[in-house]
């Protein structure tokens, strides 16, 4: 059952965590602030806090459909916006010369025409759909070009897309528009001037215990606590790459399987590798380090629980 | 929604003030509250202060936060502009007189005008040049200029103005820079180029350009089908420069400046980095055109000249905070540094590790190795050399020159015997 458009930012707030998202206030006012100005939201942040997440719930809980436009350097228009089907245009003017039918201009309008027109995301996010204008989103903006990003700049300031052999395609409504990008490259301010944009950090543990809550309701809740408070200490480490929720998330689920009630240095040890990514940061924490982490988390929660 | 306010915003600001009927107080001090971020540094214009009107008008003034965040997101683009807009926040919106007098007041330190100032104190070169009949290099050693080949040790020369902590590069000679300067702008690091995954016409290329085919056989009525050919852009992959400026390197520092200055500004996608015992990026104040503004940037900016090194430490830095921002696509890293570390190598081995494997190709550029009988023994070079592509000299300008065939070369990433590969390149430095 599709929700209608927030029209304040408590409704915002209230439309994510339908779709099991909880949301900071900050992050649903700039998505608010996107929705109803319809410009696109532009979202930086590390690795696995929930930037890409925020694209499939809107899509899920806004009924309408997820049109994802992954990049990577040296995309291009014919794999982002449209590509003509060749084998079958070369095919047409093989029926119409056996069929003695070499007439120039029919055969040019044929042959471009919209049935061999083969549409990638770009062109799709402009079409209309019958749950409303769609959800796109562009991911990890941050590993195209700069060439590309010129080109999208185009689309996203007037949403319309012209094709030399057929015309201009113009979005009736515009699509939901959310960027995400890691930072490995820094965007061109041209592009971040049209858009509203957030900075998605680590959540705080309260919330994050919320997500782990939210997503994850069959975890015990002293469970869910402990693992939050054991990841916020590693957030506080000197590490290269700090676990973000999906890891966090990740980890819940691990130990969820492996039927643990209660984190021990054997289990922590055990399944690091869902927490962290790098063998340097692994041989830090794993053993002496995790024991005193540990330690504190419990001397922290033990209150609590009882 | 979005049809009624596009041409709401193409209008003057001031009609955009009546026909919505915000409190025109509220207007006005959103208006004097962007100005006060342009003038703390954050790259505010007008078209931020109609969007930000826009924004509040639709989350509304009921809340701080929400005012705070919808402020937020139009004035704020990049993460490091986060602390100053909270700040100016705080202090703005309680009484934003006060930030008002005191930014008047400020106002001149904080924005200083760089023509204006030039003007107001003329620096050394604008001095010969409006005094011809001064002797150039006047007030330092004349014998610098007598050499025919100008070497980046300048022992000699070695003025005590150089052992200031704080560098004044406006007092370089004119005759001195300009010499150097033509010698180092003829300078084109002709990097190898990569091929990327996009494609342009070229009718001897490898593949068929299906789209272009097409169209043209119509041409023909599509009796005759003409291949169209296309083949990849091949493009210079990203470049960072690290640049040692501690002490030992001191006698070399300011023409590796200059180097630095010429190849940031001879392509795009060049990062700079200097480090002592701290680390620095000078990307921004190199790219201004005129070396002596540059230089001066980088005077301002860095704080650690002729210091200790700590190229661990520096290097962990780079790792952790820029290396996933400026290594991506393929970076090459040169690192000049002569190897020489305060902390005798600690925990300088892994950070090379990582660096060499985060990036395309590592070439360590050493100004020692023009000493014949230079063995990388320290622990500092001990520990960088089993983790560079390359080892090259950097002590003259001719050896700057030879730097341009080793970068046109697509090279080999860690050859298996580090002793020969180190021995060659100490022949081909002499």
């Amino acid at each position: 059952m599709p929700l209608p458009m927030p029209s304040s930012v408590d409704a915002t707030v209230d439309l994510l965590r339908h779709g099991s998202y909880v949301a900071d206030r900050s992050l649903a006012t700039s998505l608010y602030l996107a929705l109803k100005l319809g410009r696109p939201l532009f979202l930086e942040g590390e690795a696995g806090v929930g930037k890409t997440e925020i694209a499939k719930v809107l899509s899920e809980t806004l009924g309408r459909k997820l049109v994802r436009l992954q990049c990577y350097e040296g995309l291009d228009v014919a794999s982002a916006v449209y590509e003509w089907n060749y084998a079958r245009q070369m095919l047409e003017i093989r029926l119409a010369e056996a069929s003695g039918d070499t007439d120039r201009s029919t055969l040019a309008k044929d042959i471009f025409s919209e049935e061999f027109l083969i549409r990638r995301p770009l062109l799709q996010a402009l079409e209309p759909d019958v749950g409303g204008a769609p959800v796109l989103l562009i991911d990890e903006l941050d590993r195209t070009d700069e060439p590309f990003e010129a080109y999208l700049l185009e689309v996203l300031s007037d949403f319309q897309i012209s094709i030399p052999e057929l015309g201009t395609v113009r979005a009736e409504q515009p699509p939901i528009v959310i960027i995400t990008s890691n930072r490995t490259r820094e965007i061109h301010d041209a592009l971040k001037r049209r858009c509203f944009y957030h900075w998605v950090d680590y959540p705080k543990a309260e919330r994050e215990v919320e997500i782990v809550r939210a997503r994850l309701p069959d975890v015990e809740r002293a469970l869910s606590e402990q693992i939050v408070a054991f990841v916020q200490k590693l957030r506080q480490q000197d590490l290269f790459k700090l676990p973000g929720v999906a890891e966090t998330l990740d980890w819940t689920r691990a130990l969820n399987t492996l039927d643990c009630m209660e984190l021990t240095n054997e289990v922590i040890n055990d399944t690091l590798g869902t927490l962290l990514k790098y063998q340097d940061d692994i041989q830090r924490i794993q053993g002496s380090e995790a024991a005193r982490l540990l330690s504190e988390v419990n001397l922290a929660t033990r209150p609590a629980v009882r | 929604m979005e049809k009624s306010e596009a041409p709401a915003r193409a209008r003057a600001p001031v009609e955009v003030f009546e026909t919505t009927g915000t409190p025109g107080r509220l207007a006005l001090n959103i208006m004097h509250f962007a100005r006060t971020l342009r003038a703390a540094g954050m790259p505010v214009g007008p078209g931020h202060v109609l969007r930000a009107m826009e924004a509040v008008r639709t989350v509304g003034i009921g809340r701080r936060d929400d005012f705070y965040w919808a402020l937020f997101s139009v004035f704020v683009a990049r993460r490091e502009h986060k602390e100053l807009f909270d700040q100016a926040f705080h202090i703005f919106w309680k009484d934003p007189r006060l930030l008002e007098r005191l930014m008047q007041m400020l106002l001149p330190q904080i924005r200083p005008d760089e023509n204006f100032k030039q003007t107001d104190q003329p620096n050394r070169r604008l001095a010969e040049a409006l005094a011809p009949q001064r002797l150039p290099g006047q007030g330092e050693d004349e014998g610098e200029l007598a050499e025919e080949e100008i070497e980046l040790d300048m022992s000699l020369t070695w003025s005590d103005k150089e052992l200031l902590q704080k560098k004044d590069f406006e007092q370089m000679s004119a005759d001195e820079l300009e010499e150097a300067k033509r010698e180092i702008a003829r300078l084109r690091l002709p990097i190898v180029d990569v091929p990327t995954r996009r494609f342009r016409a070229d009718a001897l290329g490898a593949r068929v350009d299906m789209r272009k085919t097409l169209r043209n056989s119509l041409r023909g009525g599509g009796a005759a089908i003409d291949l169209a050919r296309k083949e990849r852009v091949r493009r210079h992959p990203p470049l960072v420069v690290m640049c040692d400026i501690s002490g030992s390197m001191a006698r070399y520092s300011r023409m590796l400046l200059l180097f630095m200055h010429a190849i940031t500004n001879d392509r795009d996608r060049v990062h700079s980095f200097l480090f002592g015992t701290r680390l620095t990026n000078v990307t921004r104040a190199l790219r201004a055109r005129d070396v002596d503004v540059a230089l001066d940037k980088i005077g301002k900016l860095v704080d650690d000249w002729e210091g200790g090194t700590r190229i661990g430490h520096t290097l962990a830095e780079f790792n952790r905070r820029w290396s996933r921002r400026v290594l991506g696509q393929g970076a090459m890293v040169l690192l000049i540094t002569d190897g020489l570390d305060r902390d005798a190598g600690d925990g300088l081995e892994e950070e090379m590790e990582r660096l060499h494997k985060s990036c395309r190709r590592l070439i360590w550029l050493n100004p020692l190795l023009r000493y014949d009988g230079y063995e990388p023994i320290s622990k500092g070079a001990q520990a960088m050399i089993r983790h560079v592509d390359e080892l090259r000299s950097v002590h003259s300008l001719s050896s700057l020159k030879q730097l341009t065939q080793v970068l046109s070369q697509e090279g080999q990433r860690r050859p298996e015997s580090v002793d020969s590969w180190v021995k060659r390149a100490r022949k081909e430095a002499a």
